[in-house]
């Protein structure tokens, strides 16, 4: 090869057929991961994709990535691996409300509290896919299941505040029918430096089609949904009439010109967390984009930084040095 | 009176105390200056798994026995001719496995009534006759530390935490050794505290000197130096510490960066620990959330082209076991330290039995054969760890290699590898990418490892059956049959670069022990000794589990009977028996948290070969 050309988003596809059912909103999230990749002018050969299992953890085999589809809920710890043992790699993980949030929990939060730098990409359904229609713990209470024929009685985790609550330093939120935000969203996370959480609300067409069409249905998006942008009002309504304003604990909706400027770079995760209490709230927007991007060291770059010191002091170590140590002695 | 200087080849000592009273401390330091004299040694520390049990109870009684010889030994000895109890629970839990005529320190300065009632005694032992038949020495520890030191400027309490010191110095006097070595140790030690150094260094001195002034004993002991001992260098060493140096060796040989994933669980916390110092052999470790993380991450930086391993125990192992079939399937090299303890669930986690084996061999969902081997003892430990990371590099495998609580702590006199001389075996990633496909394998076949971030070879894999050929997802019937076939077959290939074990004796004759792990040192010793008394007896040590070697049956068929001492139920004479019916196993089992004696096996082995004589 002589010049090393730009890859375009088809350059990230494998041959590999994707087989997610029609519909599936994961498809959208292939391509948009697949068209930031190439604008970002990223090399394949030096992406890694880590994977659980679930339905949305077959996305690395469909990628012309290097790839790891591992096992249920440890896709968090096999990329922290990958990670911390080549640095230089770009390493994301694909996982699920399941996978990631129940069995995959404790990973989840570990690797947020440790600021890897992982691209983690969850994909929200409020269903267990793959083992075909059971509740997850993003269901909401109530709903009705294959396990929970009378209505679920498990509150659900709100995925954003755990991962505030875990220290994520990059947490937003974005939808599977708006690739052009999840792209503007997935490139802000693929360009932050440390552990970037990304949840997307994702429609399973068969088991639990229309979970999330209060908010992404075009004809009520507009009314129920606002966007922050850093630097921005945060302002919605299909006038752009309407803003949100935040006042001590409190948020208010107002005229669009009084509404608050959108600031994800505070040093407190408080106003992130505010924002994700309006999920409570049905009479108030949920907001989408980015809820938190601040910068602190990672682990992988913690990890080596104290090698390089101690191997600066020391002296690089050679094997004869672990072994013949003081209290060694000699026979004749 | 002068006190008589009496040789002996072979003393076995037991320091018996109160968790608090640094009774593990006492017992390595002489081990350190013993070894210096020239003795060969082994050595068993015995504690409760909780950190401070009540004071003063039986159950916070931490023990640490050594064995000292003239000889070659190989175990830290049956019963002890001597013990220093510092309390009553102390006395009173170990006496009994003293040889008749044993000599017993007592300190007396912690034998109050209070001190007996927690010991759950009555009458004190000391006075009402219990001891009968020992030679019993009864001093207030307490009283002549506190008069030792009464010019330093530490409070009662830190001058009492001085009275092991002051113990030990009376251990080195009436076995002649020189208190040089430990007074080197704390300077070293409390380096930034000289107070501590100095207060323990008069201790130590005090103890000496009252036992040599006062003749407290009837005589002193004389183990002469081992003759003739190989030339080269030594040090002590213990099992969880070779095994550390070994895995970092083993990564270095093979080429590579080592990556530790592990979490702390007792006891194999060690090797965590000793390798976190490494950072400057490039060792990453990290101290994961939790046991299966600690696989995960070994997994992924093997993915990544470092050398992943991970280190636990029992129970560790078993939360591991998924995660160890994806390293199966997806054939990343691996390396898994079981440091095993007494189970099931919890158990008793500071005590030693060799009971994973079957969960090693057998532990995962479906066919998913591994490597198996296990360490002899705390030197073996290294050479173990080197040999599991070159049949993991060599072979694409994860490997389990099995230590067990009582190599993990245990200590023995090292003689230091030619560190030049060590066989490398380096790995070579691929970074062709024509004619590349991950499943493609070598001659052993081991799969090609082409690590990412390699150009043209962007590839995936996973916990999905792999096409034999592609790599990519297959369901076809047909290909998984030839995929389990030939992951089996490659664990089975290892066989072909294994030695078949050494015999410790005669090539036939009555009876062949088959000692595997730990058990290696009280099965040699108790044949040993059945040899000197003219039996036909051989010892042979299997260090590779899984496979096992070629050779095997033309060693059992030369013997009349085979016999597989185990800490455990019956398990690797239950893997033998079925992959070599045309020979009988017997069996000899205990799980009682402690480890082998040679008496004890010896014994056993005399009733079975007189049971045959007679019938």
């Amino acid at each position: 090869m002589s010049d090393v050309q730009q890859l375009k988003a088809k350059d990230f596809k494998s041959n590999q057929e994707v087989r997610w059912c029609p519909g599936c909103g994961d498809y959208s999230i292939i391509s948009s991961v697949q068209s930031v990749l190439a604008e970002l002018g990223r090399d394949k050969d030096n992406v890694v994709m880590v994977s659980g299992i679930g339905c949305s953890s077959r996305f690395p085999y469909y990628m012309d990535t290097y790839g790891f589809h591992s096992i249920h809920g440890r896709a968090n710890a096999i990329a922290t691996g990958v990670k911390v043992a080549n640095p230089d790699l770009e390493t994301w993980v694909i996982t699920g409300d399941g996978d990631g949030l129940s069995i995959g929990g404790n990973h989840m939060i570990h690797s947020l509290r440790r600021n890897v730098n992982l691209k983690i990409i969850l994909f929200n359904n409020e269903i267990y896919g793959l083992t075909k229609g059971q509740y997850s713990p993003t269901t909401p209470q109530g709903q009705k299941t294959k396990t929970s024929p009378f209505g679920s009685v498990d509150a659900p985790f709100n995925p954003l505040q755990l991962a505030l609550g875990a220290g994520a330093t990059f947490v937003a939120r974005t939808l599977d029918v708006r690739p052009k935000h999840m792209k503007a969203v997935l490139k802000a996370a693929a360009e932050h430096k440390g552990a970037a959480f990304v949840e997307v609300w994702q429609n399973c067409v068969i088991f639990n089609d229309g979970c999330f069409k209060e908010w992404s249905e075009k004809k009520v998006r507009d009314d129920q949904t606002v966007d922050l942008v850093a630097g921005q009002p945060m302002i919605f309504g299909s006038e752009k009439e309407k803003g949100l304003k935040a006042e001590g604990c409190h948020i208010q909706v107002v005229p669009a010109a009084e509404a608050s400027i959108w600031d994800p770079t505070v040093d407190s995760a408080g106003p992130a967390f505010l924002m994700s209490q309006l999920d409570k709230d049905p009479s108030m927007p949920k907001p989408f984009g980015v809820y938190r991007a601040v910068e602190a060291p990672t682990l992988e770059g913690l990890v080596h930084d104290q090698i390089s010191e101690v191997t600066a002091k020391r002296g690089v170590g050679k094997l004869k040095d672990l072994i013949y140590t003081s209290d060694s002695w000699e026979v004749e | 009176m002068s006190s008589e200087l009496i040789r002996q080849d072979d003393v076995t000592i037991r320091f018996a105390g109160d968790s608090g009273d640094g009774m593990q401390l006492t017992g390595t330091q002489f081990t350190e200056t013993t070894a210096k004299v020239g003795n060969d040694l082994a050595t068993f520390p015995d504690y409760p798994s909780e950190i401070r049990a009540p004071v003063g109870t039986r159950a916070g009684v931490s023990v640490y026995q050594i064995h000292f010889s003239s000889r070659d030994i190989y175990t830290p000895g049956d019963a002890p001719s001597v013990l220093v109890a510092m309390n009553p629970a102390a006395l009173i839990t170990n006496y009994k496995d003293l040889q008749p005529g044993s000599i017993i320190l007592a300190n007396t300065g912690a034998f109050t009534e209070k001190d007996l009632k927690k010991a759950e005694l009555d009458s004190n032992p000391l006075t009402d006759g219990t001891l009968s038949g020992f030679r019993v020495i009864q001093e207030d520890i307490n009283a002549r530390t506190v008069q030792a030191l009464a010019e330093t400027s530490l409070g009662k309490k830190d001058v009492l935490r001085c009275k092991n010191f002051y113990t030990l110095g009376m251990m080195y006097w009436l076995f002649s050794r020189p208190i040089e070595p430990t007074l080197e140790w704390l300077n070293v030690k409390f380096a930034k505290k000289p107070e501590l150094a100095d207060a323990n260094a008069r201790a130590l001195k005090a103890g000496y000197n009252y036992a040599e002034l006062l003749r407290l004993f009837q005589g002193r002991y004389e183990v002469p130096k081992v003759e003739n001992v190989p030339k080269g260098f030594y040090r002590n060493v213990m099992g969880n510490e070779a095994l550390a140096i070994g895995l970092a060796a083993g990564a270095q040989l093979a080429g590579l960066k080592a990556f530790l994933g592990s979490y702390p669980i007792t006891p194999a916390t060690d090797i965590l620990q000793y390798m976190s110092l490494m950072k400057n052999y490039d060792v990453v470790t990290c101290q994961m959330e939790d046991e299966i993380a600690g696989v995960c991450t070994a997994i992924g930086a093997s993915f990544a082209g470092r050398l992943g391993m991970t280190t636990t125990s029992g129970p560790g192992l078993a939360l591991k076991t998924e995660a160890i079939g994806l390293a199966v399937i997806t054939e990343l090299p691996l390396v898994i330290v079981d440091v095993q303890r007494a189970g099931p669930s919890t158990g008793l986690p500071t005590k030693v039995e060799q009971a994973d084996l079957l969960q090693s061999m057998f532990g995962r969902n479906s066919e998913a054969p591994l490597p198996v081997l296990s360490c002899a003892t705390p030197a073996d430990a290294f050479e173990c760890a080197v040999e599991a990371c070159r049949i993991a590099t060599q072979y694409m495998t994860p490997v389990i290699l099995l230590s067990d609580n009582y190599i993990a702590n245990g200590a023995e006199p090292w003689k230091l590898p030619d560190m030049d001389k060590l066989e490398k075996f380096p790995v070579k990633f691929v970074t062709d990418p024509e004619g590349f496909s991950p499943y493609k394998r070598d001659d052993k076949l081991a799969r090609g490892w082409a690590k990412p971030g390699t150009p043209g070879l962007a590839h995936r894999i996973g916990g999905l059956e792999k096409d034999s050929l592609t790599g990519n997802v297959s369901h076809d019937p047909d290909n998984h049959q030839v995929m389990v076939d030939l992951r089996l077959a490659k664990v089975n290939g290892v066989a072909d670069s294994i030695p078949t074990p050494e015999l410790n004796g005669a090539e036939s004759g009555e009876l062949l022990v088959v000692a595997w792990g730990s058990t290696y040192g009280a099965s040699r010793a108790a044949v040993e000794r059945l040899q000197r008394d003219g039996v036909a007896a051989t010892h042979m040590h299997m260090r590779h589990l899984r496979p096992f070697p070629h050779g095997l049956a033309d060693i059992f068929r030369k013997f009349k009977r085979i016999i597989v001492p185990e800490l455990n139920m019956g398990q690797l004479a239950f893997v033998l028996q079925s992959e070599y019916p045309e020979f009988r196993f017997e069996k000899y089992n205990k799980v009682k948290g402690k480890p082998f004696q040679a008496r004890e096996l010896k014994a056993h082995f005399e009733k079975i070969l007189d049971l045959e004589v007679k019938s």
